[in-house]
């Protein structure tokens, strides 16, 4: 009952957002871009932002004249933070809608959700956060960080940097963080470090308690041997995990939390004083200084008519993969999706962290790595970098269910999981 | 004698030494400072070492701003200064002297960059320097960094200090030290094995670790003595893990009870299934939120006070609208719990969504006022001391709900209508005033739990929605209608939880819980302590 009760909200505020914005540009020929993110339940607090983001870049776009001589038409739904809604959902902007291109979905849950109606419908999706990997899909375009950009690097930047010894990997009980300790367990064992020096734990969604967890890191960390977490812990726990962090006194010059789920949005809510010297690794930091990110910065704080508001890695992905679809469609000269899908691969925009992101006959992009410190005003400070770009690797080589498979979305291979050592186009996953 | 001697000897050549060598040294020591500017990060801790080395007491403000990431270069002459923030511009004054040079825009200037390893070299060469200050505090804090990353080298030093101190709490923590000192360094094995014992009677974590470490290149005669002393602090720790998870399940329980104490009145006092109830302790915690904002942005004096001053008002906020729904909505629907339960899950949906309309969806900033942070020692517990005023906050929220129920004209008449209305409506009551004063009554002791739970959550949206199910947990754990059974349903919830945590895990941990309670229902369906009597018939 309570479920019927939160669908039927839902729905209608769904409904009102969608006649809303379908009002605004009715009467002229548009080309129609649909995003997918919730603006309602748990995970609106991360995905309001990204809706905000895309309905900036659409709007600064149609400033300029918008594409192929069309003006861009935003259609925003709301999944409600549903999984099986975000299906439905992406069903009624492809077949109702009729929108072009996609962007959306946060949890990987989410996105596991609607790529059957991608598929189904063949339409196409950019998503743009970090994720677990193991998924290539001819429908999607994954713009945010696969492992091999922002996990291992960080374990590497940690290794050596901070010669630490001894992990801890906790995380969020869901997919992603145990897909991503998966691949960084066997990664760890690869460089020689022993079993017993590897910890994980898994902690429920919202876990609020986290006094026991805390000092098992301390303990577990008084073995003589330099410890480091890294942290998969997604979304709302952050805060008192952080909060209890700083509260039973652990520093980041003695254990450092390295984190991939915690950004500029999510230190937002925080006292940051006492985690300066915490560490995260993302693709792009608000911090970084050059005149692209600063135009952004500013655009984005005009556009939100508020001076504290930060920006954040996943927001830099959906502008690269907004520049790209725009690239892409010029190219092609039309949106239909086939025609769209063959100009992408290649496309080469610049970034915001001062170079240029190409997407990858993989469907993934290439990316820098950042490693950035905790500062005192909530920002990251980059402490170090890879030396180029890192091409995004769909398929980890450090499991042995995956490492025979590449992925390659042009003719004649056309497949997302081929077997190397099979020479046949299907395996694992999907 | 000897010690004495010492004593005197080093703070004659200290006394003597510092302002001739701080003359010479001014113009060297700059060129040392200077050199911070261009450093690489990779490089910084010999730059440190170099400026650690001169002995000087001019460079410590130097290398605490460096730590603390106040140390910049002017990007025109590669000169560094001190600086201090000023709206957009920053305050410079002379690395060295201290004196105030002026000021500069930000872009005019570079900020040197740390990581975590030139801080540790900062603290390390920090704790060198400051070891013999005359302020006790400094003196603590550079014995707490020495014990931290103690060396061979270091431990001159570390007697020097030792032989001038005379504050028991630091003599301690150097005595420490220089056993750590001593066990990597080459002196005879009776001083290592003697630095073994002096660390296992500490008995602490760091010892522990220090052992561990010193377990890998010690020498074979040396190897039974520091697997003792291993065993016998692991002994102790573990002994304290038990008194820590205790500590930790009544600082859950406490939290459980915060959330919950609103709802036993609501659910367990009146029969109201209030689905509304988490949005009540999320109002109370925006309610901190603006508190604090307005005292941050017009008299930042009172920081450590807005909570206090939060409290009423979100007592009276949450009330207030406790007050509105119970006499807009909920009134209507008496006697109807399935109405009730819907019509109260659509107001927490439409509070949520007001919420994040007018706040936005993303977490705000709830600050701990400075008795609020940090931690202490007790014996081998470290105890938070947030945690530790949310249990005594707890307790006393309970206390004062008990007292107004037992003791007071409107806590009887509360409790006359709950057991039977329709005697308590011909004795005089009104019954409508008392319901809906009971209803802002239990929303309002929500709201001061949100200002409490601002301080270990975030403060969100959706901070309501994680308490909802753990409060209802408790109080049909505890037994509807009895406050009583409400604390102790939390706490032992609370110390269950915790003591089960570490073997299972945080998330089977609960789900054994909620396991638990499932059968204990079973057994017994009205909880720990049932109301017995006609009331319950009713």
């Amino acid at each position: 009952m309570t479920i019927r009760a939160r669908v039927c909200g839902a729905f209608l505020a769904a409904a009102l957002a969608t006649t809303a914005f379908n009002g605004a540009f009715a009467a002229e020929d548009t080309i129609k871009v649909g995003i997918l993110h919730s603006l309602s339940g748990t995970m609106a607090i991360s995905e309001t932002t990204l809706k905000d983001a895309m309905l900036m870049l659409i709007d600064e776009q149609n400033k300029k004249g918008g594409l192929l001589g069309k003006k861009l038409e935003a259609v925003v739904v709301d999944p409600a933070s549903d999984w099986p809604l975000f299906a439905e959902k992406a069903r009624e902007l492809i077949s109702v809608d009729k929108v072009s291109a996609v962007f959306g979905c946060w949890t990987s849950v989410s996105r596991k959700s609607v790529l059957p109606v991608f598929e189904e419908l063949n339409s196409i999706l950019f998503y743009p956060v970090q994720y677990e990997g193991e998924e290539s899909q001819r429908n999607v375009f994954y713009t945010g960080a696969a492992p091999n950009q922002q996990a291992i690097p960080a374990v590497d930047y940690l290794m050596e940097n901070e010669e630490v010894e001894r992990w801890v990997l906790a995380g969020t009980d869901y997919v992603y963080p145990r897909t991503t300790n998966k691949i960084l367990e066997a990664y760890l064992i690869s460089k020689g470090v022993k079993p017993e020096d590897i910890m994980i734990n898994y902690t429920p969604f919202g876990h609020s308690d986290w006094q026991t967890i805390v000092s098992d890191i301390k303990k577990f960390g008084s073995a003589g041997k330099k410890t480091a977490v890294v942290s998969t812990i997604n979304g709302d726990a952050n805060v008192p995990f952080y909060k209890e962090l700083a509260n039973q006194g652990i520093k980041a010059e003695d254990i450092p939390v390295v984190a991939f789920s915690v950004g500029e949005e999510e230190l937002a809510g925080l006292d940051t004083g006492p985690l300066v010297g915490h560490l995260a690794a993302w693709n792009y930091f608000q911090s970084v200084d050059n005149p692209a990110n600063g135009e952004f910065i500013k655009t984005w704080k005009a556009y939100t008519k508020n001076d504290k508001r930060v920006t954040n890695d996943p927001m830099e992905a959906h502008y690269i993969g907004f520049n790209m679809w725009l690239k892409a469609v010029e190219k092609a000269g039309t949106t239909d999706t086939d025609a769209v899908l063959d100009a992408m691969v290649g496309i080469s925009v610049p970034n915001l962290s001062g170079g240029y992101s190409t997407m990858m006959p993989n469907h993934h992009i290439t990316k820098p790595v950042l490693i950035g410190e905790i500062q005192a005003d909530g920002q990251f400070e980059t402490v170090w970098e890879t030396p180029g770009l890192v091409v995004g690797d769909e398929w980890s080589d450090y499991l042995p269910d995956s490492k025979d498979l590449i992925a390659d979305w042009r003719a004649p291979m056309s497949c997302g999981n081929f077997n190397i050592a099979t020479g046949k186009c299907g395996g694992k996953g999907s | 004698m000897y010690r004495i001697l010492q004593t005197v000897l080093v703070a004659l050549i200290l006394l003597t030494a510092i302002p001739t060598a701080g003359l010479r040294a001014e113009e060297p020591l700059r060129d040392l400072v200077d050199a911070l500017g261009t450093a690489k990060l990779s490089n910084m801790d010999e730059h440190i070492a170099a400026l650690a080395k001169s002995g000087d007491p001019k460079i410590v403000p130097v290398l605490e701003a460096l730590g603390d990431g106040n140390l910049y270069v002017r990007k025109a002459d590669g000169q560094v200064f001190l600086t201090r923030e000023s709206g957009a511009d920053l305050i410079l004054s002379d690395p060295l002297s201290g004196e105030s040079v002026g000021e500069a825009p930000k872009s005019a200037l570079q900020k040197i960059k740390v990581n975590n390893s030139v801080r540790r070299a900062v603290r390390a060469a920090l704790g060198g320097l400051t070891l013999l200050s005359p302020d006790r505090n400094q003196r603590f804090r550079a014995a707490q960094s020495v014990l931290q990353a103690p060396g061979a080298d270091a431990l001159p030093t570390i007697e020097n200090a030792l032989a001038a101190e005379k504050d028991a709490g630091i003599r301690a923590l150097l005595e420490q030290a220089r056993a750590t000192a001593i066990l990597t360094s080459d002196r005879p094995p009776e001083e290592k094995r003697q630095a073994v014992q002096t660390l296992k009677q500490s008995g602490s974590r760091e010892a522990l670790s220090i052992l561990s470490a010193a377990l890998g290149t010690a020498e074979e005669t040396l190897k039974p003595d520091i697997e003792a002393a291993l065993a016998s602090i692991e002994q102790t720790q573990t002994l304290w893990a038990g008194g820590q998870n205790v500590w930790y399940g009544l600082s859950l329980g406490s939290v459980l009870l915060l959330a919950a104490i609103g709802l036993a009145i609501t659910f367990g006092v009146m029969g109201i299934i209030n689905m509304a109830h988490g949005e009540m302790v999320m109002l109370g915690a925006y309610t901190t939120f603006l508190v604090q904002d307005v005292v941050r942005t017009s008299f930042p004096g009172l920081f450590d006070w807005s909570l206090a001053i939060a409290l009423p008002l979100a007592f009276l906020v949450t009330g207030a609208v406790g007050l509105a729904i119970e006499r807009g909505v909920i009134r209507f629907l008496y006697g109807r719990p399935l109405e009730t339960l819907l019509a109260t899950w659509g107001i927490s949906l439409i509070l949520q969504q007001a919420v994040r309309s007018i706040f936005g969806p993303t977490n705000q900033e709830v600050g701990n006022p400075s008795w609020m942070s940090g931690a202490f020692e007790l014996g081998g517990l470290t105890i938070t001391w947030n945690r530790l005023w949310i249990i005594l906050f707890a307790l006393t929220v309970f206390a004062g709900l008990l007292f107004l129920l037992k003791k007071t004209p409107m806590g009887l008449q509360m409790r006359a209508v709950t057991q039977n209305r329709r005697m308590a409506s011909s004795m005089g009551i009104r019954t409508p005033v008392v319901d809906a004063l009971t209803f802002a009554l239990g929303s309002g002791i929500a709201g001061m739990a949100g200002v409490a739970l601002s301080q270990i959550d975030n403060v969100s949206p959706n901070l309501g929605q994680g308490y909802i199910i753990d409060s209802f947990m408790v109080v049909v754990f505890g037994g509807v209608g009895n406050l009583w059974g409400t604390l102790v349903g939390a706490f032992s919830l609370g110390i269950l939880n915790k003591f089960l945590e570490p073997y299972a895990g945080a998330v089977l941990g609960k789900i054994l819980v909620l396991v638990l309670i499932i059968l204990f229902i079973q057994k017994r369906p009205r909880g720990l302590f049932a109301l017995k009597g006609r009331a319950v018939e009713a």
